[in-house]
């Protein structure tokens, strides 16, 4: 058995080998992507196109204005003169955001009334306009500190009006709420995810394809020798692409990552067993690369969604939540984060652990018995 | 019995297979004795390939048993399959790989030893004209090269009995002989040959026949007594407008069947006899001459034809 094994991993190294952008195609797509990624797949949001609309021209209106353009937050890109430009603005897209300061704010505020500010967002893209709008409270929230700061310190020796609740909030594991540290691992999971199950298909499909499965099928090669023939080099490659992908998320892009590598080679090697069992699946369905492509495309972009790399999985419908439950990388995502940013181990990570392996297992054993009717 | 079980090199018995609705090998049965080279005739979609996959132990019969070489394919394949070759119409190389890689390559399959396999490569590449090319990748060589080069991985395991599904289609003529000298070869040391075969000529080479047709086995003799077999007597007629003769002549009475074969017309009739005079005046009214009319042997073309009642795949 160790003989045609070997055989077989020779022949799979050998036609790697033999394949000059081999090397260049395993590697090369993961660091772009990584690197696209990186810098695009973010949350944060600065520069926003914002217009203003000063209809009070007072030292507190302006002072308020300076507020927002002291931030890198928001760029200015309209100073209105009237209601219309800014209808204008926002329909052509030129600003994402206005803000209208009506006439007798500075009067409000003298007066100790409170002063309305008009804010109008384009909500074609909720989640920046959202973000957005976070951002503008923060922004008026000071305003109005520095407001009232100033209105009393005058009088000496007098308190505040308002004693309120002061919310001090330090978050865990991540204290400057950088989400590239929350992205980079979910790259990483998903890139691998992409890449071993296609690769898998791909290459079991193409020996159906120039007729080497079925000649291979008539010597005494056994079914899963075949198998482990063609997928040890793609599990190899899979934990080559997590260290290099992540070596190059933490000197790149300095994420931190001070949990154990060993529990990131069992958590990886889980769940590159799970998607190769994947890509060997989708094999069995496939009888040419077109089939294949096509498949891969179908399952391999929900798994994707699906996964809490972006969209938070327990705001999705049941129905989905339920599915997820079979998705190797929504499992994956939470031990690689876990890993990396908490540094926690096993003994917090088994449920997900436990998860990859039997997925991993109910996988490769269905594309087995699976492989041996498709030969039929 | 043993002496005859030795004998034997394969034994269908009842071989059945349906595809969904379609029913691709209909009780097929035959047996093959030890150094024949047996060939299956049909048109596509006869159930050559299918009978040759269940041989083969790739694909299973809904019925029947197979013995190969002794070995009950059904219930040993493995053991089956290492005294066994198939090659299907088009052989799989690995086209990144060079000629010597692949006979490497499905050697180790077959567990060949280093020493056998390197002397038995170098057998069989001389004997395909190939063994200049060992290092040029398979993906490289012309169709011919690539059907020869298949062929020498089929046999780098020394196996007792091959199967070849129509393995010189495509192939250029010299490449063919090289082939078929190499069968012949292989029958002088014992191996046993099943193949299908589109081509009639290689059909008359076979010391067997089977005549397939809608996945039964309809005839199976020599070519030679599958010629006797055949009703009637065969006159050819040479003309420069062989079309034009073929549809004067179909219909006439008497007339079995008229196949076209190149600038000749295979006439087949019931009486000879009989019929020559008939034939004569109607050649004469059409103003071909006397002597373009001759009786002929048929060939395994006119033979399928009569048998199976319609056109030869070729």
């Amino acid at each position: 058995m160790f003989e045609r094994l070997s055989v077989m991993l020779m022949k799979e190294f050998l036609e790697l080998r033999r394949d000059r952008w081999a090397m260049f195609r395993l590697i090369a797509p993961l660091l772009i992507q990584m690197l696209v990624f990186g810098y695009a797949a973010t949350f944060t949001v600065h520069h926003v196109a914002t217009a203003i609309l000063d209809l009070d021209q007072s030292q507190a209106s302006r002072s308020l204005v300076s507020h927002f353009v002291a931030t890198s937050r928001f760029d200015v890109v309209d100073v209105a003169k009237n209601q219309a430009d800014i209808t204008r603005d926002i329909e052509e897209d030129k600003a994402v955001i206005a803000i209208v300061i009506h006439a007798g704010f500075a009067r409000d505020l003298e007066n100790g009334r409170s002063a309305p500010l008009q804010v109008i967002v384009d909500g074609t893209n909720s989640n920046t306009a959202l973000i957005a709008l976070g951002y503008i409270s923060q922004i008026v929230a000071q305003f109005s500190a520095d407001q009232a700061s100033r209105a009393f310190s005058p009088r000496v020796g007098t308190v505040p009006p308002e004693i309120g609740i002061s919310l001090q909030t330090r978050p865990w594991f991540n204290e400057g709420l950088d989400d590239r540290w929350f992205f980079i691992p979910g790259v990483i999971g998903t890139l691998t995810l992409l890449q071993v199950v296609s690769l898998t298909a791909f290459a079991i499909v193409r020996e159906r394809e120039v007729g080497t499965l079925e000649q291979i099928m008539v010597s005494p090669i056994r079914p899963f020798e075949f198998i482990l023939g063609k997928t040890v080099p793609f599990f190899l490659i899979g934990l080559g692409d997590i260290a290099l992908v992540s070596t190059f998320g933490i000197l790149w892009f300095h994420v931190p990552f001070i949990g154990s590598a060993w529990v990131m080679l069992l958590g990886a090697s889980l769940f590159l067993l799970a998607a190769l069992g994947m890509g060997l699946l989708l094999s069995t369905f496939s009888r040419t690369q077109q089939q294949a492509f096509a498949l891969n495309f179908f399952f391999v972009n929900p798994f994707f969604i699906l996964s809490g790399f972006a969209f938070p999985i327990a705001a999705m419908p049941k129905l989905l939540q339920w599915f997820t439950l079979v998705n190797p990388l929504r499992y994956f995502l939470v031990v690689i984060r876990a890993v990396f940013l908490k540094g926690v181990g096993i003994a917090v990570l088994w449920p997900q652990l436990a998860a990859l392996a039997v997925l991993a297992l109910a996988m490769l054993t269905l594309s087995v018995l699976r492989f041996r009717k498709s030969l039929d | 019995m043993t002496a005859e079980v030795n004998d034997v090199a394969i034994r269908a018995q009842g071989l059945s297979k349906s595809f969904g609705a379609v029913q691709a090998v209909r009780a097929a049965e035959f047996t093959v004795s030890r150094g024949e080279i047996f060939g299956l005739v049909g048109p596509d979609g006869a159930g050559k390939t299918t009978i040759m996959r269940m041989l083969a132990g790739v694909l299973r019969p809904d019925a029947g048993g197979i013995l190969v070489d002794g070995v009950d394919v059904g219930a040993e394949a493995e053991r089956a399959k290492l005294r066994l070759s198939y090659m299907p119409q088009r052989f799989g190389l690995y086209e990144d790989l060079t000629v010597a890689e692949n006979i490497f390559f499905y050697g180790e399959l077959f567990s060949v030893p280093r020493k056998e396999r390197l002397a038995r490569s170098t057998e069989l590449l001389d004997a395909a004209g190939m063994s200049p090319f060992r290092r040029r990748l398979a993906g490289q060589l012309s169709g011919g090269m690539k059907q020869k080069l298949g062929l020498v991985c089929a046999l780098i395991h020394t196996p007792q009995v091959l199967l070849l599904d129509e393995p010189t289609t495509g192939v250029d003529p010299v490449s063919r002989r090289d082939f078929w000298a190499i069968l012949y070869n292989l029958r002088e040391s014992g191996v046993t040959i099943l193949l299908s075969t589109a081509y009639m000529d290689e059909a008359e080479r076979c010391s067997r026949l089977a005549l397939l047709h809608g996945g039964q086995i309809r005839y199976c003799d020599t070519p030679a007594r599958l010629k006797q077999a055949m009703p009637g007597a065969l006159f050819a007629i040479a003309s420069p407008t062989p079309r034009a003769l073929r549809t004067a002549v179909a219909g006439q009475p008497g007339v079995l069947g008229v196949l076209l074969m190149g600038d000749r017309v295979h006439v087949r009739v019931d009486d000879p006899a009989r019929r020559l005079p008939e034939l004569r005046d109607l050649l004469a009214g059409l103003g071909v001459p006397d002597g373009a009319i001759l009786a002929t042997e048929p060939g395994i073309e006119d033979v399928f034809v009569a048998l199976l009642g319609q056109e030869a795949p070729t």
